[in-house]
């Protein structure tokens, strides 16, 4: 069955086909966009604020009201009628449009901010300048192009969000949940920092703080600029840079062993607030074979190693030798790593081994060897800590992790790869959460006895690209490192198969769950072979 | 080594070639005229309405096969020769088996309606359906009325589909409320709403009288039996039930009903032929079930039955309480144990229904012990599991309603029903 894309057509046959009402709110949103294009073109506005207010206005509410047409005069309910239809959805030629735009702001964004209007001396001008009325009010300074960033990534996630909401009305989970990932976006992501910027003075200062956005995510929070900034700033300072160590020591275990990783993935963290939001229209177009489960997990784990490498050296870098200036010396905190990271292992090793796959074996123990030896050899003959510099170490990461995967392919990609790409190959922080989720939480996705007929819409519909139908059919629970909790496949199930759970830790992973239905004696036999 | 055929590539055919690989080496060939690959087919209509891809209700990935070692066969079966040990394809080319495994499934019934046979007529069950109901309704400018015929869980799964491409649909239901025969009245009642609700032009005591032709061999319109009233439509879509697809067994030799004999081994007349699934016919029906049993779980249970068999363990088709599902447009559908729509002499029924009239519930129970005997759900998610192991213990209808909770299946944060059900329990009007 070939659903080839033929012509561009927004509207074309029904369910591919857009109301009245819809093309009206494309032409409003279409036209804030416009006015933000005209901007960067350094078009002088006369009444700026204005304009700027109503660029974003038009955005917002075309998004909004083509929801509005797409859903409410529907019956609630599953609403993926013509997702492979249409052109945006299935890698048509508007998806591809779409992401060549993503992709080219992303470049622009990381690279090239200068085209947005960013000026090194003097008032900067272009889009940037677009924005400076609204950054002027939240924090009192002139915005930046992250400011442009933040204010259009929380618009995506406040107006997509509505329209997900919309889409999903009849689901509590999902309500709740896009409510929850609209207020830390909002608040924590937008509005405090910018707050917080404000009380900064000439003898006061904090760094920029998005305070749910936890190490390694946030791969730059223990740099120096900042550590000093957070040291600098007395009390409150300190109380920030020991909230980012405890947020990632204390917090982030204790509520994933509770709730699994999608505390975070799917109900807190920006990354995963833009995919279940601006990025829900492309959940099905992640891949789902069993090759890239496997490169799923030699990637991201390689991220995490990369990133604790990285962050390790960083760290080592700026701290002294001398015990007495600082208890925390270089080699004390080089030992420390080693000693952590060591006992992590062991206990993983004691207490789980039988959970990891070959793979994981042997990734693991490679790992931890690598980074041991490096740490040894800078011990014995003085080389340079992990044979490269902190710096060199610090700018490959963000070039290459922060910019490159992040942005440029996790999110200029959703049209073509799915919304989730960063989330499953990159993101070091999920990688943390993962295999915390897979081999010490609460929380499984449970199946519904013998009632699956492998339909196959709970494995399309999984943005991080499990087969969850695999699971599904065999009656067993689903306990996957990458499962960021979404409840999408527990959604479209149309049999009622699927369910969220955190029980208990026993039985957990139950292999031979019982396809019930069938004699009990031939179970017994099927279990057995 | 023994080699093992499998004539069809459904549900039932596969389950029992995969596990025929796990208890064993022995040579296996699954054979299907459909498609390559086994796929889903409870998912056909996703891939008409656009929820899914072909590729997306394949439940095993391509390189599965050959890494299992089981062999596909694309080509139509003619003639099975149970004396010789062979099948004979279409082409004329034979192959020899061992054992072989009929797991054919079912064909549309079509009871001999005057105009049964034109271009755009057609059932809903095959790859080859969807792919006609692509081409004679790829939109609601080729296809300006579609008109169904039969209230079961294909027809109405045609009006879904149908009308996420906004393609005008008459439903001619047989029975005075649709799906009585199966549902009771309270729910059967509730999705005729729910039908209409979604535009279709439900009609109900309609049978059909024949289907008319255009100049081109096309079907043009339908005859109503009752009213002789003329629906002008462009297809019609036959869905009154499906019946085994055994035409090709007819002077095989193999003793055939309406569909293919077996025993509870699902063993035929001739020793090493089986048949499981869908075209199967038990000589006596087992408890309350049918004698065939056309359902995507039954079919699943059978091929894992006669894998044991085949490899040595010889076992029973054995199964346990009914179950089964459906979803009816927006509303889902669950079934544990026996609830009949036409009440047996010593059962008695205990209905909800929410007043939004999307969800409801019917628990059957015996009369006189209180013993539960089944329960039919709408629109709330419940615990198979639970339901099982409560008709084992034979439970009472007090002990259902009161730890229903237990059974309840729903996404986290769903609103409860069960004190509404427990306090519209207690409040029954007493019936002396």
């Amino acid at each position: 069955m070939s659903t080839v894309q033929r012509n561009m057509s927004l509207t074309g046959e029904p369910p591919k086909t857009i109301t009245t009402q819809q093309k009206i709110a494309t032409l409003l949103g279409m036209s804030g966009l416009l006015m933000l294009l005209l901007a960067s073109l350094n078009v002088d506005f006369p009444n700026k604020t204005l304009w700027f207010i109503l660029s974003l206005l038009a955005i917002t509410l075309g998004i909004i009201w083509f929801a509005r047409a797409a859903y409410t005069a529907k019956h609630e309910g599953i609403k993926n009628d013509g997702v492979w239809f249409k052109s945006i959805s299935s890698r048509g030629y508007l998806g591809w449009l779409t992401a060549i735009s993503l992709t080219g702001f992303y470049i622009v964004l990381y690279f090239y901010p200068q085209f947005l209007g960013l000026s090194k001396e003097g008032s900067n001008t272009g889009l940037i300048a677009f924005f400076d009325p609204l950054s002027t009010l939240l924090s009192g300074n002139p915005a930046s192009q992250w400011f442009v960033y933040g204010t259009l990534y929380t618009l995506a996630i406040f107006s997509f969000g509505i329209k997900f909401i919309w889409k999903y009305r009849h689901n509590r989970y999902e309500r709740l949940r896009t409510w929850s990932v609209m207020f830390f976006q909002t608040a924590f992501a937008f509005l405090i920092p910018e707050f917080m910027a404000r009380l900064n003075s000439d003898s006061f200062s904090l760094p920029y703080y998005d305070l749910k956005n936890i190490w390694p995510l946030n791969y730059y929070n223990f740099e120096q600029y900042r550590i000093d900034s957070f040291i600098s700033a007395g009390d409150v300072g300190l109380a920030l840079l020991l909230f980012g160590i405890v947020s990632i020591f204390i917090i982030t275990p204790i509520l994933t062993y509770k709730y699994g990783k999608r505390w975070y993935c799917s109900w807190v963290c920006g990354c995963g607030g833009l995919a279940e939001t601006a990025g829900d229209s492309f959940r099905q177009l992640s891949d789902k074979t069993m090759n890239a489960w496997k490169i799923e997990r030699w990637v991201v784990h390689s991220v995490l190693v990369f990133v604790v490498v990285m962050t390790t050296a960083v760290v080592h870098s700026y701290l002294g030798d001398d015990a007495s200036a600082y208890w925390l010396t270089k080699d004390l905190f080089l030992i420390s790593v080693a000693v952590f990271l060591t006992l992590l292992f062991a206990g993983i090793w004691f207490f789980k081994r039988n959970e990891l796959k070959k793979d994981a074996r042997y990734g693991a123990i490679g790992y931890l060897v690598i980074v041991l030896v490096l740490i040894g050899m800078h011990f014995t003959s003085g080389k340079t800590l992990f044979l490269f510099e902190a710096e060199t170490l610090r700018k490959s990461y963000g070039f290459l992790i922060g910019a490159i995967f992040s942005g440029v392919i996790g999110t200029g990609f959703y049209p073509i790869f799915g919304s989730r790409v960063w989330c499953r190959f990159g993101c070091p922080m999920a990688a943390i959460l993962g295999l915390q989720q897979r081999l010490f939480s609460k929380f499984r996705i449970t199946t519904n006895g013998g009632q699956c007929i492998s339909c196959g819409n709970c494995s399309t519909y999984c943005e991080m690209g499990i087969d969850v139908r695999t699971y599904a059919q065999k009656g067993e629970n689903i306990v996957r490192a990458s499962c960021v909790g979404c409840g999408i496949c527990s959604a479209v199930c149309p049999r009622g198969v699927l369910k969220l759970e955190n029980g208990p830790l026993e039985n957990r992973i139950a292999p031979n769950e019982i396809l019930l239905g069938n004699d009990v004696d031939l179970m017994n036999y099927v279990h057995k072979n | 080594m023994e080699h093992i055929v499998i004539i069809g590539n459904g549900i039932s055919g596969v389950t029992a070639a995969r596990h025929i690989r796990k208890l064993s080496d022995k040579k296996i060939t699954i054979i299907s005229a459909e498609t390559d690959h086994f796929f889903s087919r409870t998912a056909l209509m996703y891939i008409y309405m656009g929820h899914m891809k072909y590729e997306h209700t394949k439940p095993y990935e391509d390189y599965f096969w050959k890494k299992n070692n089981i062999e596909l066969r694309r080509g139509f079966v003619k003639k099975v020769l149970p004396e010789t040990k062979e099948i004979v394809f279409s082409e004329g080319d034979t192959m020899p088996f061992d054992t072989l495994i009929i797991a054919v499934g079912s064909k549309s019934n079509m009871f001999g309606w005057p105009g049964q046979d034109l271009k755009g007529v057609q059932g809903l069950y095959s790859f080859q359906d969807l792919e006609a109901l692509e081409k004679y309704a790829p939109n609601n400018k080729i296809c300006q009325r579609a008109v169904i015929v039969g209230g079961g869980l294909i027809g109405i799964e045609l009006a879904e589909m149908l009308s996420t491409r906004k393609i005008p649909v008459t439903f001619l239901v047989r029975e005075d409320s649709f799906w009585n025969g199966v549902l009771p009245q309270g729910e059967s009642e509730m999705l005729n709403r729910h039908i209409r609700s979604h535009r279709i032009d439900l009609r109900l005591s309609s049978n059909l009288k024949e289907i008319l032709s255009d100049e081109n061999g096309q079907v043009r319109a339908v005859v109503v039996e009752e009213t002789g009233e003329e629906i002008p439509c462009n297809v019609v879509g036959l869905t009154a039930g499906v019946s085994p697809n055994i035409d090709f067994l007819k002077d095989s030799g193999i003793a055939l009903g309406r569909g293919v004999k077996v025993d509870r081994f699902l063993e035929t007349n001739f020793k090493d032929i089986y048949a499981i699934g869908d075209c199967a016919e038990q000589h006596q029906p087992i408890g309350n079930r049918r004698p065939i049993e056309a359902v995507w779980y039954t079919g699943r249970m059978m091929g894992e039955t006669v894998a044991q068999t085949i490899c040595g363990n010889k076992s029973q088709y054995n199964p346990g309480h009914w179950f089964n599902s459906a979803k009816f447009f927006d509303i889902e559908y669950q079934t544990y144990g026996w609830v009949f729509s036409e009440k047996k002499d010593y059962e008695a029924h205990f209905h909800w229904k929410h007043e939004d009239d999307t969800k409801c519930i019917t628990i059957a129970y015996h009369k006189e012990s209180g013993v539960f005997l089944g329960i039919n759900t709408f629109g709330i998610r419940m615990k198979h599991e639970v339901f099982d192991r409560w008709l084992t213990e034979k439970r009472s209808l007090d002990y259902i309603i009161e730890h229903l909770i237990e059974a309840n299946f729903d996404p986290e944060f769903y609103t409860h029903f069960e004190k509404e059900i427990l306090s519209a329990y207690n409040n029954q009007p007493v019936i002396a």
